[in-house]
């Protein structure tokens, strides 16, 4: 698994990346793709949704299973990938890629972790 | 009585001592004694025979009348015997839901059929594999509809008021707003329409032939919809589907139905079909199972349930409907029907429903009982009732006949393809005669 | 049991084609007489322009169609059918002959009540008979299924509440986290927020968590009891009183009545509203996936409040009630499954009072008998009598062999059982749930059981031939990743 070390991380096992001038891109972490396994289908929300950190706005499907997508930051919705409605295998195959949202943040949220406290984090995640 | 227990007393005895136990009560330990229940308030069990014999006088405590003109929702068909043969067959009505694919295929493949039948039926590109029943299929189609932004209804007054309560209720458990559009000449008034659809305005649901057996103009209809950004939701009848333009053909956004013309008696009401499909956009917002086509490990053809991420057992508070069991043997009943009608039987079935019942609407007015509407309608009718309605029912019972329903001060009337000449002729004689002498 | 245990493997394993595929132009049947009326056709502005598609066969093609669907398909006359929580019992013929009865099948549900009396008495009888089952006051038999049941029931609670004042206050439903999806669905379709509360080891409320959970807000709890482990939970009296203690209701799931009918009663438990499922608990056939029955029941002080219409008894004669104005209302066409209903009475009338709780001892015997011949006592999710099902988990054996809970389940393919619920409940690891039902013989359960055993040591000799199970059915497994994501739902044009 990896985890790129220019993108910050949540404990709900999303990335982020900041953008510069309030805007970010979230997506997926590896530990969450391999977790979830062959993702069917991405619920995207709608642009212009309004974003409350810790608070889902999205939810991806696998065959067996659904998971919600939490929000890092407080803002809205700029920009949903499209690509991953027709897709959605592109998260499985390059999740770093394969972003969900962009996002215009008033704020960010709190509890943001840097690769390496994620790695750590995710690692303790995998032995339970 | 029989209790179906295969193990004879003995055999219970030895497999109880065989797992360490003497006794069966002792198997029932967790129960607590306040809440263990003495012998039951029923009736001694029966013998096969016994039964017999008492179902079979209720039976027969009930009418089962030779002509039929009555309908409002629940429809006298020609059910081919090869339909009975075929959901008849034991395997079919003792499964379960084909959780189990591998031992499932004919099951998948029939639900996989009827989804594709029901498609060409409305013209639209995505069924499910059935809901409770036609009522049931609307509220849910609305339920589809609603988002954080919508979710305020309107139906048009001249939908089936069963289906009309039942779109209430399920709206009312959602706490979503529903409104009635008013009818002009018993079809949707067009301008309310325009003046009451609104940016809060999820769908609007029209049905068509209506509770009055009128055409309604979908088409018109989706374009105001779509205009102000709602759903078109149309109710149809699968056998008008045959000739009629569809729901797909129409601009609607979901098409749903009472599927019980399609090979389901009677049946007091139940157990019937409610059918919905979707256009693409909207297809995992449909509830409920839904049968698609996959390969297996080998590459083979093969049938699956699909987007199962949707429903209850996965996504518990979120899914949008609690559905579970569907009406699948029902759906089953369909496809063996149509399988058995074709589209030439079908098409003759619609088209003799349309002739006969044009032909009854113009002997009843001859009769002094003359149509309300002039819209356009397909095998229902409404006409002026200037006798007295109960004792216009008795006199037609007398002939073995069951008249058209008592609504809105009129009679609702409806013709069928088992509805012969020589029936309507009589039905139009005993009118009369009613009418004249009392 | 032999031919039982065979019958999968003698399935066809030629390829069934699309009734659309064996459609030849021209072919047909000829079902109506020629029009005896004038003939006459809608407007052409009116009219669809193609046809729709339908297969063109003769009847003979028909009847092969179905045949060869038929053969690929598995039912309870098929083989053993544990499928847990759904009650697999065999059902009875001469229910099926009742229900196809002229004077019921070709009853309209709109004719005169006075020409339905027999129709309106069967409703009458089995409400009752379901009333003293159940221990309520009130039942109605309209809701099509299970789930039609909860929505129907926890519609009644909002009511109920609003009706007090009280419906603003009252947000949230309970529900234990080891409950039946269905639960919070129907919650969920009421708008009411779902609490989950979890469960303990043994699948019962955590009554602790049920007390903190429990306030002022709450609306009510929705129990299954037995519970998804197959548990009876003995503080059912104290769950419904703390519940009740905070002015909330409480519903009963009866998914899993089949264990105590005639031993105990979801009435005396202190549950407000009970939905019974007629397809499980009362042996009518579940039809590939439908039509069920989800009667639905109450005590007297939520009865009008039960959806439209009720039957009335006036004085010998049977009407329907429309004059229910705290009614929910209707929550489908017409009276409910009624066909089905028909069954479910010829079944109760078969077995009687004493027939009930036999069927209820029997299942539970056979669930005991069945657990203690299956596995190992390390595998049950729990150590203890159960009542009408039970709940390994395979948890220990895929850590030993990599062999899933789902791997087993496509092994019993192959030896010609369906398999059990997998997966649930979902707060059991690697879960396999068994409902063998009274209607099974000790043969049929020796043979269960020796089979399982057979592929637990097959799972420790050669784990990748599970893997790839089953090998003997009519198809291998399906790519039900490809199946959604790239849907194909209907046959394409």
């Amino acid at each position: 698994m990896t985890f790129p070390k220019n993108l910050s991380y949540t404990k709900s096992h999303e990335w982020i990346e900041d953008l510069g001038g309030g805007a970010y891109r979230v997506g997926l972490t590896d530990y969450a793709q391999n977790a979830l396994g062959d993702v069917v289908f991405v619920n995207l929300p709608e642009p212009g949704r309004e974003l409350t950190p810790g608070e889902p706005f999205c939810d991806v499907e696998s065959v067996k299973a659904v998971s919600d997508v939490y929000s890092p930051v407080t803002g809205t919705v700029s920009e949903i990938n499209e690509v991953l409605l027709d897709s959605p295998e592109r998260i499985n195959q390059d999740c770093y890629a394969s972003w969900l949202i962009k996002a215009e943040a008033s704020a960010p949220g709190g509890d943001w972790l840097d690769a390496d406290e994620y790695e750590t984090f995710a690692a303790s995640e995998q032995s339970h | 009585m029989s209790n179906y227990i295969p193990n004879p007393d003995a055999v219970q005895m030895d497999m109880l001592r065989a797992i360490g136990y003497s006794e069966m009560s002792e198997l029932f330990a967790d129960i607590p004694e306040a809440l263990r229940v003495g012998p039951l308030d029923l009736p001694v069990g029966m013998s096969e025979l016994g039964v017999r014999r008492a179902v079979s006088a209720m039976a027969a405590s009930n009418t089962v009348f030779p002509t039929i003109f009555r309908g409002a929702g629940a429809y006298r068909h020609y059910i081919p015997a090869i339909v009975k043969t075929v959901v008849s067959k034991e395997t079919f009505l003792t499964a379960y839901t084909p959780y189990q694919a591998e031992v499932s295929q004919g099951v998948l493949q029939a639900i996989f059929e009827y989804q594709s039948e029901i498609c060409m039926l409305t013209g639209m590109a995505a069924s499910n594999a059935s809901a409770y029943d036609g009522a049931s299929a609307a509220a849910e189609a609305a339920a589809m509809c609603r988002d954080r932004k919508r979710a305020h209804t309107l139906i048009a007054a001249s939908l089936n008021p069963d289906t009309i309560a039942t779109v209430e209720t399920y709206s009312r458990a959602a706490d979503a707003p529903v409104s009635m559009l008013p009818v002009q000449n018993g079809t949707l008034d067009i301008d309310a329409l325009r003046g009451m659809i609104g940016a809060d305005v999820s769908s609007v649901i029209v049905q068509s032939p209506n509770y009055y057996g009128l055409i309604e103009d979908w088409a018109a209809i989706s374009e105001i919809c779509h205009a102000a950004g709602a759903k078109l939701i149309a109710v149809c009848n699968p056998i008008a589907l045959a000739l009629y333009k569809t729901p797909g053909e129409c601009g609607a956004d979901i098409a749903v139905g009472e599927g019980q013309p399609l090979g389901m008696p009677l049946g007091f009401g139940g157990p019937y079909l409610g059918f919905m499909a979707c256009v693409k956009g909207m297809t995992r917002q449909l509830p409920g199972r839904i049968a698609g086509l996959t390969v297996d490990a080998d590459g083979r053809r093969c049938f699956v349930l699909t987007l199962q991420a949707r429903e209850q057992h996965i996504r518990r508070e979120k899914a949008s409907s609690s559905i579970c069991s569907n009406e699948a043997l029902c759906a089953l009943t369909a496809t063996a029907y149509l399988a058995a009608m074709g589209p030439q039987g079908l098409r003759q079935t619609a088209e003799q429903c349309y002739a006969k019942a044009h032909y009854a609407a113009s002997a009843l007015a001859a009769a002094g009982f003359p149509i309300r509407h002039d819209a356009p309608f397909f095998n229902e009718f409404l006409t002026e009732c200037p006798v007295d309605a109960d004792k216009l029912a008795r006199r037609l019972e007398t002939e073995g006949m069951l008249g058209g329903l008592p609504v809105d001060g009129g009679i609702l009337w409806c013709v069928t393809e088992m509805n012969t000449r020589d029936e309507i002729d009589r039905l139009a004689a005993a009118c009369e005669e009613v009418r004249r002498h009392g | 049991m032999a031919d039982a245990l065979s019958a999968l493997t003698a399935l066809n394993k030629e390829d069934v084609p699309l009734v659309f595929e064996r459609s030849v132009p021209g072919a047909r049947t000829d079902m109506l007489p020629p029009l005896d009326v004038p003939e006459s056709l809608p407007d052409a502005a009116l009219l669809r322009s193609e046809p729709p598609l339908l297969p063109e066969l003769t009847e003979g093609e028909v009847s092969r169609h179905f045949s060869a669907l038929e053969r690929r398909a598995f039912g309870v006359n098929n083989g053993f059918y544990p499928l847990g929580s759904c009650t697999m019992k065999y059902n009875p013929k001469i229910n099926e002959e009742m229900a196809a009865l002229p004077g019921f099948a070709d009853v309209h549900p709109l004719q005169p009540e006075r020409t339905a009396q027999g129709c309106l008495a069967v409703i009458a009888r089995l409400e009752g008979m379901l009333r003293e089952i159940s221990g309520m006051d009130a039942m109605s038999l309209q809701p099509a299924a299970g789930a039609h049941g909860e929505f129907t029931g926890v519609m009644m609670i909002k009511a109920y509440h609003e009706r007090r004042g009280d419906g603003k206050r009252r947000t949230k439903m309970i529900i234990p986290d080891a409950a039946h999806g269905t639960n919070p669905a129907s919650a969920a379709m009421n708008g009411y927020t779902v609490v989950t509360i979890p469960s303990d080891a043994n699948g019962c409320v955590d009554v602790a968590a049920l007390r903190a959970a429990v306030g002022a807000d709450t609306a009510g709890l929705m129990l299954t009891n037995p519970n998804t482990l197959g548990l009876f939970d003995p503080n059912v009296a104290e769950i419904t009183g703390i519940v009740h203690g905070e002015g909330g209701l409480c519903y009963y799931d009866g998914a899993n009545l089949n264990a105590i009918m005639g031993i105990t009663r979801p009435g005396d438990m202190g549950f407000d509203v009970v939905h019974l499922n007629l397809h499980k608990t009362f042996a009518t056939p579940h039809g590939g996936g439908g039509p069920g029955g989800g009667a639905v029941g109450c005590k007297a002080f939520l009865s009008e409040y039960l959806p439209k219409p009720g039957v009335a008894d006036n004085g010998g004669s049977l009407t329907f009630d429309n004059d229910t104005p705290l009614s929910v209302g209707k929550v489908r066409a017409f009276y409910g499954n009624f066909l089905v209903c028909v069954r479910a009475l010829c079944y109760l009338l078969t077995l009687g009072r004493e027939g009930v709780p036999q069927a209820a001892s029997n299942a539970v015997l056979n669930a005991n008998y069945l657990m203690r011949r299956l596995a190992d006592p390390d595998e049950f999710a729990h150590n203890r009598a159960c009542m009408h099902e039970f709940v390994l988990s395979m948890k220990k054996l895929k850590a030993e062999t990599g062999v899933s809970a789902l791997d087993l389940a496509k092994g019993l393919l192959d030896k010609g059982m369906h398999p059990p619920t997998m997966y649930f409940p979902l707060i059991v690891e690697e879960a396999l749930m068994f409902e063998p039902t009274e209607t099974e013989s000790r043969a049929t359960l020796d043979a269960a059981a020796e089979a399982f055993r057979a592929l637990v040591k097959q799972a420790r000799d050669n784990p990748d031939s599970l893997h790839t199970a089953p090998h003997a059915a009519p198809v291998r497994r399906p790519d039900e990743v490809r199946a959604a994501r790239t849907p194909i739902l209907r046959r394409e044009t």
